[in-house]
């Protein structure tokens, strides 16, 4: 899978350009290049289902990004105790993939995933509910828990943002 | 063992981010490239040599398909993710209001 | 009074004005509703985007809304499903919204409805959840015959969890870009 790596390597520079680019609006505009590399890597790795939902959800994203992001730009500023902070988060960080390196042996390697429970899934999955798409019979029927948990905290968001945003000065 | 290390440096790009940057922007950019990231790692285990994707097509038998179980998890946390950036950008702009500022060093009241 | 409902929604609620400026914002607004009257057509043309941007969308909005359809029902066939249909019917109302302006479709479409639709994908979804106490327990599957794979009536309740997932992902989605969009900044306005 070379082209796999092309493409993480594709967004690790979009992800770089977006933290480093000192314009707000191309800094924006660049998440959108990891985004869709990410729904490209989907597309690659056999989830059409996540690829049409990650690319819609992207446009989504950018859009609200930009309505925070219009005419406010902030300049850059490196005072204080610039260099020493830097060093140190380095630090961490290098010491962060060191140690990731020493876990990243114990999994299965790539290609060949554990599949002990979806096994089941996947053998009977077509004739217990009749679905030919596997992926949606498992959040809506096998695992529909999972998914009353997930609509319960899109709610959740939803009212938060509303809470946040609401008009102020209403009596 | 190559691509899981790549995404882990991707992982590291948006954490850079979220410890090290003072615009508010660039922090909530941080989140979000933090959550590519771990999508990407929990797609990338499920995925089987030459694999199909998990949907049957009339007249034909697959043997060997992808692991469907992640999938469905990472549905629904793209979902989430959406609104829980917007729900960030929410509280940013409310910040900005209040401190005509996006810069967190300048953020320095907690009451008021 | 007639004026009062053409003060813009951020300028009620982010200025906490006395009484003199609040007159001021009115009589302002009045002069600016008498210009309306005046030009009308010409008011209604310029608001919003170009004319190239409002032609297209009137092509195509449909269009992406029947996709959004076309994607829910067909979850449990083909790739797809309630959350990436869900989102692009909200997209399809966004593009309205970006191309003809806020005021235009909140005309049709209040805060009032998003928000009830909002609430009734969630208790649609439990409520089908529910149901399954007909048959036994909780999420149970309660058709008896499920139809035969690779149809559209098939594979029991899926398709109607689908729509309320659908419903409510859509109305969600809408709500925080319409809330976003209300939202204004006392600064931008002193800028302009």
């Amino acid at each position: 899978m070379l082209e796999l790596e092309f493409l993480i390597i594709f967004m690790i520079l979009g992800a770089i350009i977006a933290i480093e680019t000192k314009d707000m609006l191309s800094s924006v505009v660049a998440v959108g290049i990891s985004g869709l590399g990410l729904s490209l890597a989907f597309l690659f790795l056999k989830a059409p289902d996540l690829a049409i939902t990650q690319l819609v959800v992207e446009i989504l994203c950018l859009i609200i990004l930009i309505r925070a992001t219009l005419r406010r730009d902030l300049p850059f500023s490196t005072s204080g105790r610039w260099y020493f902070n830097t060093t140190v988060t380095f630090v961490f960080l290098g010491a962060f993939l060191f140690l990731s390196y020493f876990i990243l042996k114990e999994l299965p390697s790539f290609g060949q995933p554990l599949m002990r429970v979806s096994e089941f899934y996947l053998n009977q999955g077509k004739n217990l509910t009749k679905a030919t798409n596997l992926v949606t019979s498992i959040i809506l029927n096998f695992r529909a828990y999972d998914t009353l948990g997930e609509a319960t905290v899109l709610f959740t968001a939803v009212i938060g943002v509303l809470a946040v945003v609401r008009k102020i000065g209403r009596k | 063992m190559r691509v899981y290390f790549l995404c882990f440096i991707l992982f590291v790009v948006g954490l850079y981010a979220i410890l090290r940057k003072r615009n508010l922007i660039k922090i909530i950019i941080g989140t979000i490239i933090c959550e590519y990231a771990v999508n990407l790692f929990l797609i990338l285990i499920a995925y089987r040599k030459d694999g199909r994707a998990p949907i049957y097509s009339p007249g034909q038998e697959v043997k060997n398909m992808v692991d469907p179980l992640p999938q469905a998890l990472v549905l629904t946390s793209i979902v989430i993710g959406l609104a829980v950036t917007a729900l960030l950008v929410g509280l940013a702009i409310r910040i900005y209001e209040k401190y005509k500022t996006f810069d967190i060093t300048k953020i320095n009241q907690l009451k008021g | 009074m007639a004026g009062s409902k053409e003060v813009e929604w951020g300028d009620i609620w982010h200025n906490p004005l006395g009484g003199k400026e609040r007159k001021m914002l009115e009589q302002k607004n009045n002069n600016t509703s008498e210009q309306k009257n005046k030009n009308t057509l010409e008011q209604t043309e310029s608001k919003g985007m170009s004319l190239i941007v409002k032609t297209i969308t009137r092509l195509t909005v449909g269009l992406i809304l029947l996709y959004g359809i076309y994607i829910v029902l067909h979850g449990h066939i083909s790739p797809g499903g309630g959350f990436a249909g869900g989102v692009i019917i909200a997209l399809s109302f966004i593009h309205l919204m970006l191309a003809f302006g806020k005021e235009e479709v909140l005309k049709r479409f209040s805060s009032e409805y998003i928000t009830f639709f909002e609430g009734l994908g969630a208790t649609l979804f439990l409520g089908i959840a529910i149901l399954g106490f007909l048959a036994g327990y909780f999420f149970l599957d309660f058709f008896v015959d499920k139809g035969a794979p690779f149809n559209l009536f098939s594979a029991g309740n899926i398709p109607l969890y689908n729509i309320a997932i659908g419903i409510k992902v859509s109305s969600g989605l809408f709500a925080i870009f319409v809330f976003l969009v209300l939202l204004r900044v006392i600064k931008d306005k002193d800028k302009q």
